[in-house]
């Protein structure tokens, strides 16, 4: 295997024990970069390990996420852990087995290709003849680089583990105690807030500061700039503290821009446009053009348990505990901003409430490393509800205008779509400065970085905007919006949700338009065998439609290059909009744990119709007006859908990302649903009843 | 100020010294050491800290300390624990119905109390006593799934 083929991480991370070390008799600890976030990425990698070495999954432990000892894989995102991270585990586990087998067949005398491996030994069958992995340990040096030399084909005594739904390792805890970092306690911990300002840009003119440290409890109050948090010795008094220092603190804020409709915000914004990708030539005279322009608002990642980190100072290093996506990211930024070298800088993640992207928990990180430094104590840092709706970042609102071309005979031969988006990914570490909440309100502030976003062919918020169908003409021009009137960032599928709805809404126009089947339109345009199974599979799986219902179809393949996912939507309308039933077809390749993709794609169709149907984040001039659930209703118990999810076995080909490879085509399929029940095409989200009203007048 | 208080909270005593309106739930977490008791909100929208308060489910965010005393207080904890899991528990996992599974353990404790007073609820009514309940990675149908497991395997 020659380098330039190599997963990333084991390019940067070729030290094999870097990656797998045993331990006592019987146990071995692997290591990666790729952290839990809910998604069951510990027990999908954790899987991958056990059936390269042929060990039992109990004799495995796996530690993700830890600058002392866990490689460095960068951020946990875009769908790339098992591609990426899970690739890296295989190649890596695979030889390691390698280099035992060699050590065992030479101590037995025995060619390599008579043991099998099992439980950790290595042994030839029918005889008493083995060895095992902590036997042959003190004769094989991991100290070394990953060669990619040929690995022996894995002879195993048992079924592998790859393939199997086993069961999340990180759940037992879950249910019933302690289990992530919100829960952990240190010694002499005090419990911290941050009083944050009430709009972006706002700064801390008046406060006394005094008659904060003599509240109850307090015992540290940290002031530097515009940044405030204070620490007490029970979290009841820092959350009363709180709410004192909120009623004494008296703002100088810059009013924020207005809200109006979207597509006008965004449109009214400076741009930097350029066409990100074209083919073929405009189309020829005689087409039908069918033009619309589509959008979507900015969403909040609206995580359930607020942004939480631990942080211990002493002797000028900081120790952090953080739900963080990036721990070797995070060292570099919280080490830049207090002005420590990296190697002062230790972090280890901890397990958080539910992460779909960038949200608070890096900007937790520096507060609790503040308060740490500041007060000398073990400090646990967590944000308010209002916190993390109103300053973790958002996912950008988006206008996507399509023009397409179509010939007489139904051939879509032209395709031009245009897009307005802020960026989506402004994750510390990426750039220049610091990406960090707190570093921008103290003093001196760290300005904030430039916006840049990230480049096809997987995109940023240009990702899925090049029409994986076989139009002869494409182009896509990309109006790129630097001015950031709400803070953005990452959230789950980037641009593909806005894309995706946008495209798939307007196939759906046109087969409308010259009168052919949705189904059919797509088909004749995909030339992509994969594509057209999971199309095909969604369909049957869907069967008939009911009476009373209407009947949406969307499509997509993540970034053109990861999972393919068709989704039919089947909406009932009554006094409202509400989304039935759902079935989903997906092509992931090879599938680590089926039970775990299942679980990805009920989720992500889930959030994508809550989206839909209910999210956006509203603000007036004094700032963003979310407070708490009330101002940000999310899709509720008695409002999901039933879904069916059928995945399209490929054991052959290589595993594909698909944690977000739903939301798009979700979307997509709802509103097609809404113009398949009730006739009424609505190109704006969220499809609140307004929305559905104003579009039916 | 902070007064003394004698709490119930899983079939055991406990006192504590703490301001009388302090939400329960830190009381909970921090003094008795109940991590399983989630803070999501601190204003009972969530449902992250809800705990059973003479067998109703209430949430822990918005009930003050002097208000706990004199009653039971279940926390998850209490319902059972990792090596003697409660059915619920056990049907949690054997339907796998998490994904981050911060929402579940209040979620829970809802349904236990659904269950103490309607032996086999209806899907209907699981989702409607879910109803100050959010789940943000989207496992509502593996949890409605999980209730009702454990319904039938308590019915048995």
């Amino acid at each position: 295997m020659s380098a330039p083929e190599l997963p990333l991480s084991l390019r940067t991370n070729p030290r094999l024990d870097r990656w797998v070390r045993f331990g006592a008799a019987g146990k071995v600890t692997v290591f990666s970069g790729k952290v839990e976030l809910g998604q069951g990425i510990v027990t999908a990698i954790a899987q991958i390990a056990a059936d390269e070495l042929g060990v039992e999954p109990e004799q495995l432990a796996i530690v993700a996420g830890d600058t002392t000892s866990a490689p460095d894989e960068w951020y946990t995102a875009g769908s790339q852990s098992i591609e990426v991270g899970g690739t890296s585990m295989r190649r890596v586990c695979a030889e390691v087995r390698s280099l035992f087998v060699e050590a065992a067949a030479a101590e037995l005398e025995v060619a390599p290709a008579d043991l099998e491996v099992r439980a950790g030994e290595f042994a030839v069958p029918g005889t008493d003849l083995k060895r095992s992995y902590w036997e042959l340990a003190h004769k094989v040096s991991l100290a070394r680089d990953y060669s990619g030399r040929p690995v022996l084909p894995r002879k195993s005594a048992l079924p592998g583990l790859v393939g199997t739904s086993a069961p999340r390792r990180d759940l037992p805890a879950k249910l019933g105690g302690a289990a992530y970092v919100h829960d952990m306690t240190l010694p002499g911990m005090v419990f911290a807030r941050v009083l944050r300002p009430p709009a972006y840009g706002a700064r801390l003119v008046a406060l006394d500061e005094a008659a904060l440290r003599s509240a109850p409890g307090v015992v540290a109050v940290v002031r530097s700039g515009s940044f405030l948090a204070l620490a007490a010795e029970r979290e009841e008094q820092a959350v009363a503290a709180l709410e004192t220092a909120r009623r004494a603190a008296r703002w100088d804020a810059p009013p924020m821009p207005g809200q109006t409709e979207i597509v006008p915000f965004l449109m009214g914004l400076p741009a930097r446009s350029s066409t990100v990708y074209a083919k073929g030539s405009a189309a020829s005279a005689g087409t039908q053009r069918f033009e619309a322009t589509y959008s979507k608002p900015y969403l909040a990642h609206a995580s359930l348990g607020p942004s939480c980190a631990l942080a211990v100072a002493e002797g000028g290093r900081i120790r952090i505990w953080s739900h963080t996506q990036g721990p070797h990211m995070l060292r570099g930024q919280i080490a830049k901003a207090l002005g420590l070298p990296d190697s002062a800088v230790e972090v280890m993640h901890r397990d958080g409430a539910g992460c779909y992207g960038h949200n608070g928990a890096d900007d937790a990180a520096l507060d609790a490393a503040l308060v740490a430094r500041a007060c000398g104590r073990p400090v646990m840092l967590q944000w308010t509800r209002e916190d993390e709706l109103r300053w973790a970042p958002y996912g950008s609102a988006m206008a996507v205008k399509i023009a397409a071309d179509v010939e007489p005979g139904g051939r879509i031969v032209g395709w031009k779509h245009e897009l307005w988006s802020h960026t989506h990914v402004k994750r510390p570490g990426r750039g220049e400065g610091i990406e960090l909440l707190a570093a921008w309100h103290m003093d001196p502030p760290v300005p904030v970085p430039p916006a840049a976003d990230l480049p096809l062919p997987a995109g940023g918020g240009d990702r899925n905007a090049v029409p994986i169908y076989d139009f002869p003409h494409q182009e896509v021009v990309y109006h790129f919006l630097p001015e950031m009137p709400l803070r953005v960032s990452a959230l789950r599928a980037l641009g593909a949700f806005a894309n995706v709805f946008a495209i798939e809404s307007m196939l759906d126009e046109i087969a409308a338009g010259i009168g052919v089947d949705p189904l059919e339109l797509r088909l004749r345009h995909l030339a992509d065998e994969r594509a057209r199974e999971v199309l095909r599979a969604a369909a049957q799986a869907a069967g008939a439609k009911r009476d009373g219902t209407g009947r949406g179809i969307g499509f997509a393949r993540y970034k053109n290059l990861s999972a393919y996912c068709a989704v039919v939507a089947d909406v009932e309308i009554a006094r409202q909009l509400r989304v039935r039933r759902v079935v989903a077809a997906v092509d992931a390749g090879l599938v680590v744990n089926p039970d775990g993709l299942r679980n990805q794609i009920e989720g992500g169709i889930v959030q994508a119709a809550s989206w839909a149907l209910k999210e956006q984040v509203r603000w007036t001039r004094d700032g963003v007006a979310l407070h708490g659930w009330e101002d940000y209703p999310i899709l509720g118990f008695d409002e999901v859908p039933d879904i069916e999810v059928v995945i399209v076995e490929r054991r052959d080909a290589p595993s594909l990302g698909a944690g977000e490879c739903a939301a798009g085509p979700t979307a997509a399929a709802i509103a097609n649903a809404l113009y398949d029940g009730l006739g009424v095409r609505a190109r704006h989200l969220p499809l609140t009843p307004e929305r559905v009203a104003a579009a039916m007048n | 100020m902070s007064e003394r208080f004698t709490l119930r909270v899983n079939g055991a005593t406990h006192a504590v010294r703490a301001e009388r309106n302090t939400p329960l739930v830190y009381v909970l977490r921090n003094d008795l050491g109940l991590k399983g008791t989630r803070f999501g909100c601190g204003t009972g929208h969530c449902g992250a800290c809800t705990v059973l308060y003479d067998g109703n489910a209430v949430q822990s965010c918005d009930t003050p300390l002097w208000a706990a005393e004199g009653h039971e207080i279940t926390t998850i904890e209490g319902l059972g624990r990792a090596d003697r899991p409660h059915p619920l528990q056990r049907a949690f996992l054997d339907e796998q119905a998490a994904q981050c599974g911060y929402c579940v353990d209040g979620i829970i404790m809802s349904a236990a109390a659904l269950l103490a007073r309607s032996a086999r609820p209806t899907r209907d009514e699981i989702a409607a006593a879910l109803g100050r309940h959010l789940c943000r990675c989207g496992t509502h149908l593996r949890i409605l799934r999980a209730i009702e497991r454990a319904a039938s395997e308590m019915a048995r």
